[in-house]
C-alpha cells in the first residue's frame, strides 16, 4: 500500500487529532492505541473480515454510472452505491472491523453513540451476528426524527439508551457513550461510528472505511480504463464515508477531493452545523479539531435536517485536509439538500439519505465538463428521512 | 511557601476539600461560597469552571455546569470573583482544557495566579502533552499541576503523574464519572492500601463518589484526604442566604 494520511505515533494529523481524554480512559484507548493496527493487519482478521464484508454486508458494492443525472450536468456522475450495502449505509464496513476487533480484545458488550441511526443499526446488526451486549446512545431529537431506526436497532436486541442533554443529538449521544465507557471500562468497547475521538479511532475508522476507494479504483479501471476519477465527492459530518471515499486517492494529485457538511439554514444564520466554515481550532470529544464554539471556548449546539451530519465537530483528518487545501469542502444548506435528494428519486429511482443528498447537492456547486468522470459517494439509503421528505413533499412536487 | 505546601506541612490527615461548580447556583454566588467554605470546615476549595461538554462527570455536575453557562458566567467573571472573596484557603481550578486554549494557556495561567488560584487540575490535559507544552509555564506562574489517577491506572502510569503532580494527587475513588454515590467497600480498600504501598511523594486526596459522613470517614482511615463534589453541589439550596452550606458541612464532617 501507498504511504497515505496516517497520522503519527501520537494520532496527530499535523496540528490536529491526539487523545485528549481523562485518566480513566487511558487504560482503554491505549489498549487500542497498542493493539489495533497489529489486529487490522494480521492475517487472521483480514480473512474474516473480507469474508464477511463479501458474504454478509454485500460487497463490493456497484459503481452505477447515473445516466441520467449525467446528462443533466453534462458530465460523467458515478454513484459508489453504499445505499445497497447490508443495513442501508457505509457504517457497517466500520462496525463489522471494530466487533472483531473488540472479540480479539476479549471484550463482550459494545456500546456506541448514534445520529441517523445508521451507526447504530449497523452496531446492532453485527453485535446480533456475533453475539455481543449491544447498547446505543442517541440524542432524544435523533430518536424521533429517525424513529425506524429506532425500531430495527429494538429489532435486532439492541439496547437504545436516550441522551437527554444538550441539544439531544450526536454530540450529546457521543458525551454520553463515553461517560458510559468510564464507568465500565473492563468488558466494554466503544465503537466510535466516524473518523472523529481520540487517537487511534481516527486512523482505525478510516482505515475500515478505506474499502470504498479500494473498491473504486477497481471498478472505475474496469469501466473506464482509468483507476482515478477526476472528483471524489461525499458528505461529511465527522467524515467517515469522506474519510473511506478520499483514502486512496490522498496521494493522487489530479483527484479533486470534495466534502459537502452541513450548512442547515446557512453558514452564517446561527442554525448551522458546517464546522469547516464556521468554526475555529479547539478539542471535542479528545480529539483537537475545527469545532463550532463561543469565544469562552463553550461547543455550541450545531443545527442541520440531517440527522447524521448535526455535529459541532469534524474528524481530524479533514481539519487538516481542509487546512492544507488538499480537499475543498463545500457548506451545503439544508434546502439544497432537500431538492437534490428529490432529484436523484426522480431521475434515477435511488432515494437517497439526507446525509448523501448533501454530495449530490454539490453538483450544482461546480462545474464539470462532459468528459470528465466524478464519483459521488451515495454513503446511505433514505428510507430512514421519508418523514422529512414528505414533510417538504409540496415545495419539491415539481423537481424533476 | 505554596499555600498546598503549607497546608500539608500543617495538616497530614482528615483533609477535606470541596468541589462546586462556579456560576451556580446564581452567576454571582462563587464568592459567598467560597467565603462560606472558608469557615465552614473545608482546608482546600476547587473551583469548578463550567464547560459545555464535562465528559468525566456525572448528572449533577453537568446540570449544574449547564445552569452556570445559561447564566453568562465566564472564566474571567470567575476570576474577579475569586478576587473579591474574604478567602484564606488554598484555591484549586479544576476545568476541561478547551476553554482554557481558547482563553489562550499563558493569560489563563496569569490570571488565575492573580486571582489567587495555587493549582490546576484539567482531567483531559495528557501528561505527555503538559510536559511538551505546559509544564514550564504552571513553574513560571507557581501554579501546581494535579493529575488524576484511578483504579485502573497501572502502578508505573502512577508514579510517573506523582511525579508530574505537585501540591498532592487526585485519585479517583472507583472507575467512574463524577457524582456516583455508592457505598464503599472492599474494591476501595483494595486501591486506597494500593496507593499507600506506592509510597508516593504527593499526599493522596480521593475523590467522587463522596457524598456523605460515612464515605468521607472511610476515605479518612485510609488516605489524607477527600474530594466532596456533587452532594455538595446537589445541597446547595438558592432559597437560604448561606445555601444551606454550614448545615451541609455539620452533617458531612459530623461535628
Amino acid at each position: 500500500m501507498n504511504p497515505l494520511y496516517y497520522p503519527d505515533n501520537q494520532g496527530f494529523y499535523g496540528d490536529f487529532g491526539g487523545a485528549f481524554i481523562p485518566e480513566m480512559l487511558y487504560p482503554n484507548i491505549h489498549e487500542l492505541q497498542e493493539n489495533y493496527l497489529s489486529i487490522l493487519e494480521s492475517k487472521e482478521f483480514v480473512e474474516q473480515y473480507s469474508k464477511l464484508l463479501t458474504d454478509y454486508v454485500g460487497r463490493p458494492t456497484p459503481l452505477y454510472l447515473a445516466k441520467n443525472l449525467s446528462e443533466r450536468y453534462h458530465t460523467n456522475v458515478w454513484l459508489k452505491r453504499e445505499d445497497l450495502a447490508h443495513t442501508g449505509s457505509h457504517k457497517i464496513n466500520n462496525t463489522v472491523g471494530q466487533v472483531l476487533l473488540a472479540k480479539k480484545l476479549g471484550k463482550n458488550r459494545i456500546i456506541a453513540e448514534t445520529g441517523a441511526g445508521q451507526h447504530g443499526v449497523a452496531t446492532a446488526t453485527v453485535c446480533a451476528l456475533m453475539n455481543m451486549e449491544c447498547i446505543v446512545f442517541m440524542g432524544e431529537t435523533d430518536m424521533k426524527r429517525q424513529a425506524p431506526n429506532v425500531a430495527r436497532m429494538k429489532m435486532l436486541g439492541a439496547e437504545v439508551q436516550p441522551a437527554t442533554s444538550g441539544s439531544k443529538t450526536l454530540k450529546d449521544a457521543t458525551n454520553e457513550a463515553i461517560r458510559y465507557w468510564i464507568n465500565h471500562p473492563n468488558d466494554t468497547h466503544y465503537i466510535i461510528g466516524s473518523v472523529v475521538g481520540p487517537h487511534p479511532y481516527p486512523d482505525l475508522v478510516a482505515r475500515l472505511q478505506s474499502i470504498i476507494s479500494k473498491e473504486i479504483t477497481v471498478q472505475l479501471l474496469g469501466l473506464t480504463g482509468r483507476s482515478s476519477p477526476d472528483a471524489v465527492i461525499a458528505c461529511v459530518g465527522g467524515g467517515s464515508n469522506a474519510a473511506g471515499a478520499f483514502f486512496h486517492f490522498l496521494k493522487t494529485p489530479d483527484v479533486l477531493l470534495i466534502g459537502a457538511e452541513a450548512a442547515g439554514e446557512g453558514v452564517n444564520t446561527g442554525r448551522t452545523a458546517a464546522s469547516l466554515h464556521q468554526g475555529s481550532r479547539g478539542i471535542i470529544h479528545g480529539s483537537m479539531t475545527m469545532l463550532m464554539q463561543d469565544k469562552n471556548g463553550q461547543i455550541t449546539e450545531p443545527h442541520s435536517i440531517s440527522a447524521g451530519l448535526d455535529y459541532p465537530g469534524i474528524g481530524p483528518l479533514h481539519a487538516q485536509l481542509f487546512v492544507t487545501g488538499k480537499a475543498k469542502y463545500y457548506p451545503i444548506t439544508d434546502n439544497e439538500a432537500l431538492k437534490a435528494a428529490f432529484l436523484l428519486s426522480r431521475l434515477e429511482g435511488i432515494i437517497p439519505a439526507l446525509e448523501s443528498a448533501h454530495a449530490l447537492a454539490v453538483l450544482d456547486h461546480i462545474h464539470f465538463d462532459p468528459g470528465q468522470h466524478v464519483v459521488i459517494n451515495l454513503s446511505g439509503r433514505g428510507d430512514k428521512d421519508l418523514s422529512t421528505f414528505l414533510q417538504n413533499l409540496d415545495n419539491y412536487a415539481s423537481v424533476r | 511557601m505554596h499555600p498546598l505546601d503549607k497546608l500539608f506541612k500543617t495538616k497530614e490527615k482528615e483533609i477535606l476539600s470541596i468541589y462546586f461548580t462556579a456560576g451556580y447556583p446564581t452567576r454571582e454566588s462563587t464568592a459567598r461560597i467560597l467565603e462560606l467554605l472558608g469557615r465552614h470546615g473545608a482546608d482546600l476549595i476547587e473551583v469548578g469552571l463550567p464547560f459545555s461538554d464535562p465528559l468525566a462527570d456525572g448528572p449533577v455536575i453537568q446540570h449544574s455546569s449547564q445552569v452556570a453557562l445559561s447564566q453568562g458566567i465566564t472564566i474571567s467573571e470567575i476570576f474577579d470573583q475569586m478576587k473579591s472573596a474574604n478567602v484564606h484557603k488554598p484555591l484549586v481550578l479544576m476545568g476541561y482544557l478547551n476553554p482554557v486554549l481558547q482563553y489562550g494557556f499563558e493569560d489563563f495561567l496569569f490570571d488565575a495566579a492573580a486571582a489567587g488560584a495555587c493549582a490546576l487540575i484539567l482531567p483531559d490535559l495528557p501528561a505527555e502533552v503538559f510536559v511538551a507544552n505546559y509544564k514550564s509555564l504552571y513553574e513560571k506562574y507557581n501554579i501546581y499541576p494535579v493529575f488524576l489517577i484511578s483504579p485502573q491506572t497501572s502502578d508505573e502510569r502512577i508514579h510517573m503523574l506523582d511525579s508530574l503532580s505537585r501540591g498532592f494527587l487526585y485519585a479517583v475513588s472507583s472507575s467512574s464519572t463524577t457524582g456516583k454515590a455508592e457505598r464503599f467497600g472492599e474494591s476501595q480498600k483494595l486501591w486506597f492500601d494500593r496507593l499507600k504501598a506506592l509510597k508516593l511523594k504527593n499526599p493522596v486526596l480521593a475523590g467522587f463518589g463522596i457524598h456523605n459522613h460515612n464515605t468521607l470517614r472511610f476515605v479518612f482511615d485510609h488516605l489524607p484526604g477527600a474530594v466532596v463534589g456533587s452532594a455538595f453541589i446537589k445541597n446547595l439550596d438558592p432559597e437560604q442566604n448561606d445555601y444551606g452550606i454550614p448545615g451541609f458541612m455539620k452533617q458531612l464532617l459530623n461535628t
